[in-house]
């Protein structure tokens, strides 16, 4: 099988090792990866402020790099959710509404990916750590993505999965709002973040970089000893023992 | 612009913010509210189905809304009672005012009513030397402290006890305790002797029912029930979009408004009021009136992107689950309709307010909101469409559109955005860091020490992606 990796402009730039956990893990499986590199952004940021011409513009190279290929993967709920539940109304009216709407029935999230259409969660990782999972809201309320990380998850050897308290609530990302509301975004990241330490665990763990870093961003301020990891690093590390 | 005196909603919000009593306060209801709500939604079971039994009902209705208004119209002046029709606050205003002067009535009554709140009708009788008492009991200690409410349910919810009970004892002349006993005893013996002596009591309405001609409230303390039944003339105030066809959808709504708004299975009091005292009657008013307010819903008739708002039922779920509510309150939104719904209703309502167009953005669009409606309201992709709308009116700020028309011009083009990408992680490098640097040369950085205000940026993992895999030859050859 012949996958497409949209690897999102955030792991591009600044967690390259997520995609490439995601490579490694799908070539476990004997899925091979392309990345068709006209891809930039899913055009969200745009978007969410209002400006659509503009996210269109974005959105339009993925439309583009992806034409051809049956599956597109990401490891990220909020931009597949981004895809999937705005592309088709985001691109009505244009030539490309077609493509889009075509490119939103064939993207999956990577944790989706691998319990929808390759139906085996386990890479056979171990991670001898506790570790607790923050639910991003997207990949939860657009995907509607609640069991399938935990599903990989549960799959992981000897880690302690421990529950996150107020696990429903957002951390505060949102994007641009992290920055036009920034004082309150960090008082949201800041709750988040007492209660990740709280719970005693030593891996914080998620499927969107977006709320990692911003969590993470909290936690490095405190000089907290807690590692952040997307769950595609998590098994990577977990199957490189 | 904003009104000078209300400021804009992030300077309300770092108010807010830097109030830890106000926070724990409304962390601490609103964590019991939701918990409840969980609860008494999953023991009903099937809650996904009366959910969209609720939205199916409210959308046809909000759909054929004026044949509805107008059975309702017809079959309530039939029971006896007068109907008012008013575009706006104003109108609505007036036309109480009108009964007043009829009744010459010295002193009016009110069970809580956000849609009065909506009118400003308070603000009107004081301005006409009219003694009103709130007789809900958030409402009142509200009215004492001379705050408008903060949660469309639980209208103090951000008062401490303390402060309730400075207020009661200064109302009283005399030291009254902090105890709950003490603080309701003393705000029943003061709100009896309004019941009596009222010539008007004035409600809100929860719902309407077309086939009946009736009005139906939802109340908890059973102030509603003396408004209604004691003083000789009953008004009633409701948003035109309050209806529903039959007396029998009142049952999913009975099931879906308690649970949602405070998790409790049965309101403590659900009263159907069907016109006047009949002749054979011992109780009730002599007079109902009914103010039918229009004030910006109709505009949102046949509008796909919005209809929906109307199918609201008000319960308030969408507050109490909103992150940016439960750390900032209601107060912050400064608008009558705080919450996610109010930040949606504002600007639909009041499309030329700039104050009101801010509000959409006070959101991390974290869906929270549309997943605890009870009526099924996508609200979070409401605020993002609110926000377009704000850009194509051509009401976006001038640097946003700079920065986002920048966007799309490197975002646009895989060619462009590879290599500035690498120069703006090169820059990143040489200046910011990860952010703790001197504030005043985060300032420097705009968005970037915004976010480093409280939080580290990330920072780079060397190459990007993409430029570890080209240099791979297009593969990855990884262990």
């Amino acid at each position: 099988m012949r996958v497409a990796l949209f690897v999102t402009c955030l792991v591009d730039q600044y967690f390259p090792k997520v995609a490439e956990a995601v490579v490694d893990l799908l070539a476990m499986k004997g899925v091979t990866v392309a990345f068709p590199a006209r891809q930039t952004c899913c055009g969200q940021p745009a978007f969410n402020n209002g400006y659509t011409a503009e996210a269109r513009t974005v959105g339009k190279t993925l439309v583009q790099a992806f034409d051809g290929f049956t599956h597109v993967v990401t490891p990220s709920g909020s931009c597949a959710g981004m895809i999937r539940h705005y592309y088709p109304e985001l691109f009505a009216g244009t030539p490309d509404h077609e493509a889009a709407t075509a490119l939103a029935a064939k993207t999956y999230e990577f944790t989706e990916f691998v319990t929808h259409v390759l139906g085996d969660p386990d890479f056979g990782a171990i991670f001898p750590h506790r570790a607790v999972y923050h639910t991003g809201c997207h990949g939860a309320r657009l995907l509607g993505l609640r069991d399938e990380p935990l599903e990989l998850l549960a799959k992981v050897k000897e880690l302690d999965l421990v529950p996150l308290p107020f696990a429903q609530d957002c951390c505060g990302f949102g994007g641009t709002f992290a920055v036009k509301f920034a004082n309150l975004s960090v008082a949201m990241a800041t709750e988040k973040a007492r209660n990740v330490t709280e719970t005693g665990a030593n891996v914080l763990v998620g499927t969107d970089v977006g709320c990692l870093m911003n969590i993470g961003g909290v936690l490095r301020r405190q000089d907290s000893p807690i590692r952040v990891l997307h769950l595609a690093e998590l098994l990577h590390e977990g199957t490189r023992r | 612009m904003s009104s000078a005196s209300n400021g804009h909603m992030t300077d309300r919000v770092d108010v807010a913010l830097a109030d830890v009593a106000l926070g724990g306060a409304v962390k601490f209801t609103t964590d019991r509210l939701r918990g409840r709500k969980a609860e008494a939604s999953e023991a009903l079971g099937d809650w996904q189905e009366w959910r969209e039994a609720g939205r199916s009902i409210r959308a046809h209705t909000v759909a054929n809304l004026d044949y509805y208004v107008d059975q309702f119209t017809t079959n309530a002046t039939a029971a006896g009672s007068t109907v008012h029709f008013a575009s706006d606050g104003v109108e609505a205003v007036a036309a109480i005012r009108q009964i007043v002067r009829e009744k010459a009535a010295k002193l009016v009554i009110k069970s809580k009513s956000m849609v009065t709140e909506e009118i400003h009708l308070n603000a009107a009788f004081e301005a006409d030397g009219l003694e009103c008492v709130e007789t809900d009991l958030g409402e009142y200690i509200l009215q004492l402290a001379k705050e408008p409410p903060s949660h469309i349910i639980v209208p103090c919810i951000h008062k401490r006890r303390s402060e309730i009970a400075a207020l009661f004892s200064a109302e009283a002349g005399r030291e009254i305790a902090q105890d709950t006993v003490s603080l309701t005893a003393f705000a029943r013996q003061k709100l009896r002797e309004t019941f009596i002596a009222a010539d008007i009591g004035i409600t809100g309405c929860n719902f309407a029912l077309a086939d009946t001609g009736s009005i139906v409230l939802f109340s908890n303390e059973g102030n509603g029930r003396m408004t209604t039944t004691l003083p000789k003339t009953h008004v009633v105030v409701m948003g035109m979009e309050r209806l529903l066809p039959t007396f029998e959808d009142l049952d999913i709504f009975a099931k879906l408004l308690p649970r949602s708004a405070t998790g409790q299975k049965i309101t403590s009091y659900m009263t159907v009021l069907t016109g006047p005292r009949r002749d054979c009657e011992v109780d009730g008013p002599d007079d109902v009136h009914i103010v039918i307010l229009d004030n910006g819903r109709s505009n949102q008739l046949g509008d796909p992107e919005f209809q929906e708002i109307l199918n609201c039922i008000r319960c308030g779920a969408c507050l109490n689950v909103c992150p940016v509510y439960r750390h900032v309150g209601g107060h912050a939104y400064g608008n009558v309709y705080p919450g996610p719904i109010g930040a949606v209703l504002a600007p639909l309502l009041r499309p030329d307010d700039p104050a009101a167009a801010e509000l959409p953005y006070a959101s991390s669009l974290c869906g929270a909101c549309a997943e605890a409606c009870p009526v099924k309201i996508p609200l979070h992709d409401m605020l993002v469409r609110l926000r377009a709308r704000n850009v194509a009116r051509g009401n976006g700020k001038p640097e946003e559109q700079i920065a986002f028309t920048g966007f799309a011009k490197l975002f646009g083009s895989a060619s462009l955005y590879g290599p500035m990408m690498q120069l703006a992680r090169l820059g990143q490098k040489l200046t910011v860091g990860n952010g703790r640097r001197p504030q005043w040369f985060m300032n420097l950085f705009g968005p970037a020490g915004a976010w480093a205000k409280g939080r580290d940026l990330p920072t780079s993992q060397g190459a990007s992606f993409r430029e570890r895999w080209a240099k791979r030859g297009g593969h990855r050859n990884g262990k």
